[in-house]
């Protein structure tokens, strides 16, 4: 796709303050310097503006605190990150260097060589070419941008200002401003006024053509009346040569759009998985973040939707599973500032020996806004006596008449239950696994089949070894 | 001498530190259906749950043997595996697990291929589960329904038969079956069962209720009190109990 061209969109942005008001503590750090973001950008080739930002967006970076609210942060040591990889073909990994664990991961899912490569972060062909590149032409037909975001910065300059670093401004938080000091690889997508993709749109066809980062930025525009679905992430475990990984997603639901995001991550447990995903919605649209978080030692993730128009609607369904030595702080933001908008979260969280799962969610019902519906449902499930579960709802409604409902429950597992199982043939991993795949049926139902079956697996896989 | 289904031997049990199996002896002999009657409490249910491996349910001494082989030694899955089945006297309710989901993988268990699903045979599969729910008056339903959730007393006990359908094991061993269940239900199942017997299948049925006895000619009929088998006869057993209720045996073995 090499048309270039500005859709017509007037939004102003100054109407909506996504700012943070957090204060700013110098704090020095080492390992990013003005030079490599410097060099970043030059490698893109990109124009001075995307420069200036990226330089400002680290001063932001260094200066800002390591939050100290969520997780366990301390190990991170931000000298020793690499922040940028160059392209693929010059990368000096290989496949030897993946850790055994994940290669037997590999092997256990199935997931074909060329594929595990990828995966991997190392092939730079990947055999999908071809149909990357239809798929593209006949959504090219309807005006559809569906492109890296490298690509998309360069071929749509214009529409890609508009909307860059607007929802998630470069002052938002430390771990977006290092996302925005160097990003690099992601989907950028708009979808003209009033165009309706039914197939999901995977970011599977067009990785091939990025660098899978560790920092990268998704930016998803979808006009008036536009839909789409749109899937990211791959359900192998992500091997990375970092250890951190901050991305950050925008997503920009204009009047009477509707958006799904779904997301499936399997983190290596390393990875210290650190995501900012805002979305704001127009009169009449509907956004929904269906989010599965696995692996990882620490994600903080909590998809939020910024609910402006009148009768805008939003939907939050997550679940994550915190195995050993991992926390899963997730959870969901649903602003409302629009009248009648009505909102829904759903969290599943599973844990077993001492993972731990939190959730934290925050509805905000801002003044002004009537005939509010919201309603959260927490569900922990705890696999047995060491694992941990804690929930951190948030609630603030400055309007009388918002209906604002939050259930929360804790379970175990019965013995009851597995006996029943396993007096049916199943082992006891296997009768676990499906009780688990029970409790989040509610998530899985909401994939698309052949996602549904790899989270199948890959819970399956998380369950193995669970029971002595 | 026809082979052993089943063979108890002096089997002790505890629940939470209590004994409770006093040392039950029975022989159940293959293709044969015998029926255990007693009073609440008496260790029927104890009886079952042990056989089946129930973790709570600690073996405290004596053996079992299904066709010759040491079930208490085997893990529950095993017992499964080899041919074991007990239709529990409360079946669990599992949210989000549908029943053919379920019953689909614990088929491929017993064939050690749990995950696999080869459309063609889920397809068959399918097609025959909704013969067997059919065949006990339940809705199709059920199929896709989670396992057990909302459904009443007597549809769980006529969903514990279609896994019997299902999972075609050896000996079953089943808990109560009748209770809870209409005329017309009971009949349903007992003839079930009954038919089965034509594949060879044993079973020990626990019941209150000789009912259920009716369609099913029972070989023998075991009364159990204090956690022992303390008497064995044929069919008319059930009916002189039905009758004259438990004191006179107790007496006769001077348990009362
Ligand atoms: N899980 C348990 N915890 C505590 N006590 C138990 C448990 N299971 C059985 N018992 C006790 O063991 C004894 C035998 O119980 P069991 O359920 O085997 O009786 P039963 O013969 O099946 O009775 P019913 O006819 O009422 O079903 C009872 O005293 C009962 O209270
Ligand atoms: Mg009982």
């Amino acid at each position: 796709m090499t048309e270039n061209r500005t859709p017509e969109i007037e939004f102003d942005f100054k109407k909506y303050d996504f700012r943070d008001p957090e204060s700013f503590v110098f704090k020095s750090a080492k390992g990013l310097s003005a030079g490599t973001v410097t060099e970043i950008s030059r490698q893109k080739g990109e124009p001075e503006w995307m420069l200036a930002i990226r330089l400002k967006a680290l001063d932001v970076f260094l200066k800002k605190p390591t939050p100290v609210w969520g997780g366990d942060l301390s190990p991170l040591d931000y000298d020793a990150y690499t922040y940028y990889l160059k392209p693929s073909k010059e990368k000096s990994e290989s496949w030897d260097d993946i850790p055994e664990n994940i290669k037997k991961t590999f092997d256990r899912l199935g997931v074909p060589e060329a594929e595990r490569k990828f995966l991997a972060g190392l092939g730079a062909q990947y055999e999908s070419e071809m149909v990357y590149h239809s798929i593209r032409e006949d959504l090219a037909k309807k005006g559809v941008i569906f492109l890296d975001t490298e690509s998309g910065l360069r071929e749509h300059p214009d529409l890609f200002r508009k909307y860059f670093a607007k929802l998630v401004p470069i002052e938002d938080n430390k771990f977006a401003a290092l996302n925005t000091a160097c990003w690099s690889g992601g989907s950028f997508i708009y979808v003209p006024k009033g165009v309706e993709i039914d197939i999901p749109l995977q970011a599977y066809f067009r990785i091939n053509s990025a660098n899978m980062g560790q920092f990268e930025r998704t930016i998803i525009v979808a006009d008036e009346g536009a839909k789409l679905h749109y899937i990211e992430g791959c359900t192998a475990p992500a091997y990375t040569t970092n250890s951190l990984h901050t991305g950050v997603i925008e997503i920009f639901v204009h009047k009477g759009a509707s958006v799904r995001y779904t997301t499936i991550q399997n983190w290596a447990h390393n990875i210290y998985n650190l995501v900012t995903q805002r979305s704001m919605v127009e009169e009449g649209g509907s956004m929904e973040w269906v989010d599965g978080n696995l692996g990882s030692r620490l994600t903080m993730k909590y998809p939020s939707i910024y609910l402006m128009g009148d009768g805008a609607k939003g939907k939050i369904l997550s679940i994550t599973f915190a195995a050993e030595g991992q926390h899963q702080d997730a959870g969901g933001k649903i602003i409302h500032k629009g009248k009648n908008t009505t909102s829904t979260i759903i969290s599943k969280s599973i844990s077993r020996k001492n993972g731990r799962c939190s959730y934290r969610g925050l509805v905000k019902v801002a003044k002004g806004a009537t005939g509010v519906k919201s309603s959260v449902k927490c569900d922990a499930l705890m696999l047995d006596e060491q694992s941990r579960s804690d929930t951190y709802p948030t609630m603030q409604v400055d309007e009388e008449d918002a209906v604002v409902a939050h259930e929360a429950t804790v379970g175990k597992i019965s013995d009851d239950v597995i006996h029943y199982l396993m007096s049916r043939g199943l082992k006891d991993s296997d009768a676990q696994a499906m009780v688990v795949m029970g409790f989040i049926q509610a998530f899985s139902r909401e994939l698309p089949m052949e996602y549904a079956v790899e989270l199948n697996r890959l819970v399956q896989l998380e369950m193995e070894g669970s029971v002595g | 001498m026809p082979e052993n289904a089943l063979k108890i031997r002096s089997l002790k049990s505890a629940v939470e530190g209590k004994e409770i199996l006093a040392g039950v002896d029975l022989d159940l002999p293959a293709g044969q259906i015998h029926v255990i009657m007693g009073p609440n409490g008496s260790g029927k249910s104890t009886l079952a749950n042990t056989l089946m491996g129930h973790p709570r349910y600690e073996v405290l001494g004596g053996e079992a043997k299904l066709f010759g082989e040491d079930v208490l030694s085997m893990k529950v899955y095993e017992r499964a595996r080899k041919g074991l089945f007990l239709a529990f006297q409360y079946p669990v309710e599992i949210e989000g697990v549908s029943f053919a989901h379920f019953l689909w993988n614990a088929s491929q268990s017993h064939r050690g291929e749990v995950g696999r699903s080869d459309p063609k045979e889920v397809v068959a599969f399918r097609k025959k589960l909704n013969e067997s729910l059919e065949s006990l008056s339940l809705s199709k339903d059920f199929s896709n329904r989670s396992l057990n959730v909302g459904a009443s007393g007597g549809e769980k006990k006529r969903l514990e038969i279609a896994q019997i359908m299902a999972l075609k094991p050896r000996v079953i061993l089943l808990d109560e079956i009748d209770s809870g269940l209409d005329i017309d239900s009971s009949k349903l199942v007992a003839k079930a069962i009954q038919g089965m017997r034509k594949d060879g299948v044993s079973a020990i049925i626990i019941t209150h209720y000789p009912r259920i006895l009716e369609y099913l000619e029972p070989e023998r009929v075991h009364i159990m009190a204090q956690g022992k088998i303390i008497c064995s006869r044929g069919i008319e057993l059930a009916h002189e109990l039905e009758k004259r209720g438990y004191d006179w045996v107790l007496k006769e073995y001077s348990l009362n």
